[in-house]
């Protein structure tokens, strides 16, 4: 049977795109903007390739649901097949995206966001899309310069936006690693939504702390890299 | 500079590292021989090959032969090994000997990025890939090897997270320049990470297994974060779309939670989405992980899970748990304590 056999899921099927914009915002981290193609969800992600049929990755759409752009954050991995290329892309160059898909979706109801890194990116678009009512955003980094959209955050959120910083001090940041902080918070609301972003350490060792703070795991929803 | 290993090369790959080199090509065909067929563990040992050759390699390749470091024997008779690999990292590898059938289940990364609920190996979280040379190491520098009759990717790490080296990897295994073992002998399972399973749909011959352990979108996400990305419906159109032919076996595994995957509804779910798939259930036992809110189904309910799944048309089969004692069965491999973890990034 041919590799046509098989049809591609069509929220995999890829449409070229154009580069609206992109820039730096931390050492090897990028936000990138792109001419919105299709309607979505705040927290669902694109695959992105640079050709047609090429490598692609997954990225949450950081951007909320209103904009005609979408934006994605990412870190470089020098060793990686695509990123180190996609930094070096300019306004108008051409790229290709799936349509959105993914269940990792915000809503109105009270939550718990917790992400760590660039992990931010579907909270992002959750806060951009009218959903940051009832929300306690909790973000993890290990430097000043890594949390993304804080300007967005903290006039809108203040004290719900918290800021654990692992290698830095700063006013009004958290001194440590966001584990330490969720180990430090006590009692978690139980009839509330968990939401994790981040690495799959992140993701593990946050999830055994609300399990053992005695949230139940069907009231946490995780999304990870890979 | 470490030298690349020749352990893992596969013909084509050979092929062409002996071209460049300039030595005759039949030269392939030798070297693959000595490293897939042959009992040897040193160049030296290539006896038909010219000493010009073997120096050249001796001089720019490792061979990649690395033993176990450690081996721990259930009661069952179960043998769990540890394989170093690189940057001073291990992998665990389970042999599971049975009456005429014996199982070696290979890890196929260090760790695993999927995070799943119930799965140890997702707790020490994910610290590198393995390459086909160390995958399929696992089985040359086994003890038992001459005596095993199965292969499962079901060990540490998300196979289809590593596609390349899976592929490469089963191509050893099954070519004829390789191990040549029937593909019909060698499973891998993913918990469904659609682009690449299509893509070892089309370009290997090997079983595939599913990890469903819920056929609800909603519950399944809550065990298994992929979910979240690739949804089992769309794992399931995928197969429904390929022929898979007599030979090639599609099945399902399903680890059974009291009062969470194991009723009724369940039942009658996982009768609905299967239809018009050939393929087989495997129900697994749930091995408790430390500080995870599961307990595994009683055997009453696991029979009578069982039974009805049968009832309704779906070959069903229950997986003995095996190697429990050494922490070898399914979901409890492990080298947490074994990996020195760097600086996390939150």
């Amino acid at each position: 049977m041919s590799r046509e056999s098989i049809p591609l899921p069509p929220e995999l099927q890829m449409k070229p795109t154009i580069l609206l914009s992109q820039r730096m915002v931390a050492p090897g981290v990028y936000l990138l903007e792109l001419k919105k193609l299709d309607e979505f969800h705040a927290g669902q992600f694109v695959a992105l390739a640079l050709e047609q049929g090429g490598i692609s990755r997954l990225y949450s759409i950081a951007s909320g649901t209103s904009e005609d752009f979408i934006s994605l954050l990412y870190d470089v991995k020098p060793e990686g097949l695509l990123t180190p290329q996609l930094s070096k892309l300019k306004k108008g160059d051409r790229v290709f995206v799936s349509r959105p898909f993914g269940s990792f979706l915000g809503d109105q109801k009270p939550a718990w966001w917790i992400a760590a890194g660039t992990g931010i990116a579907p909270f992002a678009s959750m806060f951009f899309s009218g959903f940051q009512e009832h929300k306690t955003l909790i973000h993890g980094a290990r430097t000043l310069d890594s949390f993304y959209f804080e300007k967005d955050f903290l006039p809108v959120m203040g004290e719900r936006y918290v800021r654990c910083c692992s290698r830095e001090t700063g006013p009004g940041i958290y001194s440590g690693r966001l584990t330490e902080y969720l180990r430090g918070v006590g009692e978690f609301p139980k009839d509330q939504k968990y939401y994790l972003c981040g690495s799959v350490e992140m993701v593990v060792e946050v999830r055994d702390i609300l399990i053992s703070a005695g949230v139940s795991y069907s009231e946490i929803l995780a999304e990870i890299f890979f | 500079m470490n030298k690349e290993t020749l352990f893992g090369k596969k013909l084509t790959e050979i092929q062409e590292l002996v071209k460049q080199a300039g030595f005759p090509s039949y030269t392939s065909n030798q070297i693959a021989d000595w490293l897939y067929k042959k009992d040897i563990s040193s160049f030296e040992e290539m006896s038909n090959v010219s000493k010009k050759i073997r120096e050249f390699l001796k001089e720019n390749y490792e061979f990649g032969l690395v033993g176990h470091s450690k081996v721990e024997e259930s009661s069952d008779g179960t043998k769990k090994y540890l394989f170093p690999v690189s940057l001073r990292k291990f992998v665990e590898a389970a042999y599971i000997p049975e009456n005429s059938r014996n199982t070696l289940c290979v890890s196929s990364q260090v760790g695993c990025k999927m995070a799943c609920l119930f799965c140890m190996t997702g707790k020490q979280g994910f610290q590198g890939n393995l390459s086909a040379g160390e995958i399929v190491n696992q089985l040359r520098s086994l003890p038992e090897r001459e005596s095993v009759t199965n292969l499962v990717y079901m060990g540490m790490g998300e196979p289809f997270d590593n596609l390349q080296a899976v592929l490469d990897s089963t191509e050893i295994l099954t070519a004829e320049w390789g191990f040549a073992i029937s593909p019909r002998r060698i499973t891998v399972s993913t918990i469904g990470i659609i682009p690449a399973m299509r893509e070892f749909i089309e370009k290997s011959r090997c079983n595939l297994a599913i990890s469903m352990h819920s056929p609800f979108e909603e519950e399944r996400q809550k065990l298994m974060p992929i979910e979240t990305v690739y949804h089992l419906k769309d794992i399931l159109k995928v197969l429904q779309d390929y022929d898979f032919g007599k030979q090639r076996r599609v099945s399902f595994e399903y680890i059974m939670f009291r009062g969470i995957n194991d009723t009724r509804r369940h039942v009658n779910e996982l009768a609905r989405i299967l239809n018009g798939i050939r393929c087989r259930m495997n129900l697994i036992r749930y091995h408790k992980v430390p500080g995870i809110p599961l307990e595994g189904s009683d055997d009453d309910t696991i029979y009578d899970f069982m039974e009805a799944l049968r009832r309704k048309g779906i070959y069903t089969s229950l997986r003995q748990s095996r190697g429990v004692d050494i922490s070898a069965a399914c979901g409890l491999l492990s080298t947490k304590e074994l990996v020195k973890m760097e600086a996390p990034d939150f």
